[in-house]
């Protein structure tokens, strides 16, 4: 039921999330939608050099899209975007079965997913965003 | 309606299944209704012993499932009132239906400078084939707005845009989003007193209540089999016949052919026909008749008022929720209810439902330029039907209740 997906440190996210609001002089960002649910977010990146060394987001989305983007904008910082690559694999591994290959802890939350097909897409839009805004100089 | 409700729900096999042991709640027929026992059964008798292709066999069953074709045919025709039953197209919907005549009609009549008058109303389906023809005719597209919170088409509007003797004015006649019943007959009127050319989006209507096309004035209507208790995969289009008759064919093949050649033209054939290329949905034909004649049997009138209702005693208890909003005019015209919960996303909403066995629907409706003009990209949706119940709609606040103290 309700508890498997809305755990309590995702509704702490959702309800309180990391890193939302508008990132100034940012390198890189994109926007990413679900056409189903309506679900919209932004990503705002600094890139030095090789490492994401800001990560925001913005937007209007469900709890589990706002609480995915709350954890993963905390997990990338400092990463360098090699390693945001293959953690992002990871994540849409775990979102597929529920198991991943070296998963930093908090993006375990997010585990239960998997057993809801409609809600992995929100899950995965802070993630497909940010790979998307890495791709994405601004200016 | 009320009287006979328990004997109507019966009727409706759906309604055993349950959610997590919650007996399901459906109120999503908007997007698409459950379909009562009549015609699933008579969808199975005509696959057992009346099923052949139609029009062709000189035989027991081709002749049979002709029959049950164009039987249907009529049956579209008089819910409808249309004058001639050769007017009445099979298409796959609503949305096919326009494409039809953005294809054939529009790239006859539309061309450079010419104005299409669209609302800022419209389901997708009404709106993207209008603009892509616009865009390959390099017509002017113009919109007739909505009023603050969706409460109604700026009728002022309309009247001077279609004073201005705009090509075509496509425009809904219930839409899917705002509870609401644009005033076709008028709309009509001022569009024919400029000689523009007028389609009518029925998906909604249709079924719902009466719909009389010589009343409306209209110069075509599409509507949906699926939202009117009959089975997905078949609709009309609706068309005056001296404007169906002037109109190229659309797609090319079996059956809307008169005499075929390797080396020149075709010929083809008349209205319906000619815009029935291939096979058509026989079965679903079958099975759309029967529900016409289930939402007969009830009464359309009484079935209008049974959802008109009960999506205003959803208004009423929805307004008391602490930041609910919600899209059209109070008094409700037409039996749905779309609105937003402040700090509460739709998906959310829904699917906190869905665990409890209501079905909502959560998004944008299919409507994304009205739901961000109203400043809210996603919203929740509830829609009532003949089979829904005045519980349902208690089941429906209670939840939203639950659901705002879980998620703000
Ligand atoms: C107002 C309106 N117009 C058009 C459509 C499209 O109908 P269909 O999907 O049956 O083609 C719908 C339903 O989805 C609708 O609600």
């Amino acid at each position: 039921m309700d508890n498997e997906l809305y755990q309590a440190v995702l509704m702490q996210h959702s309800k309180q999330p990391r890193n939302f609001g508008p990132l100034e002089n940012p390198t890189h960002a994109a926007d990413g939608h679900n056409a189903l649910c309506g679900d919209e977010i932004s990503v705002a990146l600094r890139i030095d050099g090789n490492t994401v060394a800001e990560a925001k987001f913005t937007g209007s989305a469900c709890a589990i899209c706002t609480a995915s983007a709350s954890i993963m904008t905390g997990e990338v910082k400092g990463l360098t975007c090699d390693a945001v690559q293959t953690l992002a694999g990871n994540f849409r591994a775990l979102l597929k079965d529920g198991t991943g290959p070296e998963l930093p802890k908090k993006l375990e939350v997010l585990s239960g997913v998997h057993q809801f097909p409609q809600r992995v897409k929100c899950a995965a839009l802070p993630w497909e965003t940010l790979v998307s805004a890495m791709q994405s100089p601004v200016g | 309606m009320a009287s006979n409700l328990s004997e109507i729900r019966g009727q409706f096999p759906f309604l055993k299944e349950t959610v997590n042991g919650h007996p399901l709640i459906y109120l999503d027929s908007a997007a698409s209704s459950q379909k009562p026992a009549r015609v699933i059964g008579r969808m199975s008798r005509f696959m057992e012993s009346e099923y052949a292709n139609v029009h062709r066999g000189i035989h027991l069953l081709s002749e049979r499932a002709t029959a049950a074709y164009e039987n249907a045919r009529t049956s579209v025709a008089k819910l409808l009132n249309a004058p001639r039953e050769e007017e009445v197209v099979f298409t796959r919907g609503t949305t096919e239906s326009v494409n039809l005549v953005a294809n054939t009609w529009g790239r006859e009549n539309i061309k450079p400078g010419d104005t299409i008058l669209l609302t800022e109303m419209e389901h997708h389906s009404n709106l993207l084939p209008w603009l892509k023809l616009a865009r390959d005719a390099d017509a002017n597209v113009e919109f007739v707005p909505v009023l603050e919170n969706g409460v109604a088409l700026d009728l002022d509007s309309a009247r001077r845009l279609l004073a201005k003797g705009p090509k075509l004015f496509a425009f809904v006649h219930i839409p899917n989003t705002l509870g609401l019943e644009n005033p076709a007959a008028d709309l009509c009127a001022w569009a024919s007193a400029s000689g523009t050319t007028t389609f009518v989006d029925g998906a909604q209507s249709v079924g719902h209540q009466p719909v009389d096309v010589q009343e409306m004035g209209c110069d075509f209507l599409a509507c949906s089999s699926h939202k009117m208790c009959g089975p997905s995969g078949i609709g009309a289009l609706w068309g005056r016949h001296e404007i169906l008759s002037a109109m190229p064919p659309w797609q090319y093949g079996g059956e809307m052919v008169d005499r075929a050649y390797y080396d020149k033209p075709a010929t083809y054939r008349e209205p319906p026909a000619r815009f029935e290329a291939g096979t058509p949905p026989i079965l679903e034909a079958a099975g759309w008749a029967e529900a016409i004649a289930f939402l007969n049997d009830t009464g359309l009138e009484a079935i209008r008022e049974h959802s008109v209702s009960l999506a205003n005693a959803a208004v009423q208890q929805l307004q008391k929720i602490d930041g609910l909003r919600i899209f059209g005019p109070v008094a409700r015209q037409a039996g749905l209810v779309t609105f937003s919960i402040e700090g509460v996303h739709a998906h959310d909403v829904a699917f906190f439902a869905n665990e409890r066995g209501l079905a909502l629907r959560a998004g944008h409706h299919c409507a994304q330029p009205l739901m961000r003009m109203l400043g809210s990209p996603s919203s929740s949706r509830a829609s009532f039907y003949l089979y829904n119940q005045p519980s349902d709609v208690d089941a429906l606040v209670a939840i939203l209740h639950e659901a705002v103290a879980f998620f703000r």
